[in-house]
């Protein structure tokens, strides 16, 4: 019997291109869930809808998490989980997460109030990062290198709608070597990471961050399985900062993570081994 | 596969082994995004990055 990978999204870039040919390169069959046009009746006793596995390709967070419960309440597996989704899109719950399962972190704290922020901001001392709740691609993380600048930003913040105003994550600016590192786990194996190099403090390869292959040593590669482990996560970008007398600090894990730039700089096929992984899962 | 652009209304070139999803750049400039469903291909605007998207 034909093994049925689905691969659920929204957009379809190179990534989800590349994922569902290489399902079918691989002998397996790719059922498409594009957002736009698929539904489900929860109402309904037969959903229509039936795979071995999914892959959670979704570019909106919401999306991501929304399609992501619904799969699952349909008893399919979906990589990654709904757990890791969920924690993944929350800075706020990926640091709680981090925090508990004692993975090394920039020191962050969370404050619910402007008051309540500045003061946490005097605590960590400045310069100190600004983080919104739900964010990606390095947008609306700011640097306040002083009260007035951590003011500009609170009072900017405090008149946008959404949850991201009411909460403020405030964390310690790390030094980094010009640069950060992208760490990819896919199951129980580290394949590939990236430097990404920036003039800029926000390094994201969206933002115009090099990426040049990176060698993955075992304290790396250590961390990087003992995050996927705490997040529960299975195909994960985790995001690295290096500094210079902590070591490794792990920054952000994306659960939906792009991964053009990689391929193209290092020649590893991730693409081919996610799908392949997804397949080994169809066959336990 | 030919099909009408929403924005300047001239034929659209789509690949006759397109994806829903995919983005097709017409000469008017329009980024336009593949649409299939059980009925057809429509073909629409895309939209610009939205507040939640990211990795």
């Amino acid at each position: 019997m034909v093994i049925k990978v689905a691969v659920a999204y929204d957009i379809l870039r190179w990534e989800e291109k590349a994922l569902i040919n290489a399902v079918r390169a691989a002998g397996a069959e790719a059922l498409l869930l594009h957002t736009e046009v698929t539904t489900v009746n929860l109402s309904s006793e037969d959903s229509g809808l039936s795979a071995d596995v999914v892959l959670q390709r979704c570019t909106s967070h919401t999306l991501a998490v929304e399609s992501t419960v619904v799969l699952e309440g349909l008893g399919l597996r979906v990589i990654n989980s709904l757990k890791t989704v969920s924690i993944a899109v929350d800075k706020v719950w990926t640091a709680s997460v981090l925090k508990a399962n004692k993975i090394p972190t920039p020191v962050t704290a969370v404050a619910f109030s402007p008051d309540a922020a500045f003061r946490v901001a005097e605590e960590l001392g400045y310069p100190v990062v600004v983080k919104p709740v739900n964010g990606s691609w390095g947008r609306m993380i700011c640097l306040a290198r002083d009260r007035e600048e951590l003011r500009a930003i609170i009072e900017h913040r405090r008149y946008l709608p959404g949850i991201n105003s009411k909460v403020y994550i405030i964390q310690e600016y790390v030094r980094k070597p010009g640069r950060d590192l992208r760490v990819f786990v896919v199951g129980d194996e580290v394949p590939v990471a990236i430097y990404r190099i920036s003039q800029h403090w926000i390094t994201n390869t969206a933002r115009g961050g090099r990426a040049v292959k990176a060698e993955v040593d075992s304290e790396l590669e250590d961390l990087a399985l003992r995050t996927a482990k705490a997040v529960g996560g299975e195909v994960l970008g985790i995001d690295v900062l290096e500094d210079p007398e902590r070591g490794y600090l792990i920054n952000e894990v994306n659960a939906m993570a792009e991964f053009k730039n990689t391929v193209r700089s290092t020649g590893c096929d991730l693409h081919v081994k996610i799908a392949k992984y997804a397949i080994s899962l169809a066959k336990r | 596969m030919k099909f009408r652009c929403p924005i300047c209304g001239l034929d659209v070139e789509v690949p006759d082994d397109v994806i829903s999803g995919e983005i097709v750049e017409h000469e008017c400039g329009a980024v336009l995004e593949v649409i299939q469903y059980d009925g057809g291909i429509t073909l629409k605007p895309l939209e610009g990055v939205q507040e939640d998207w990211g990795e």
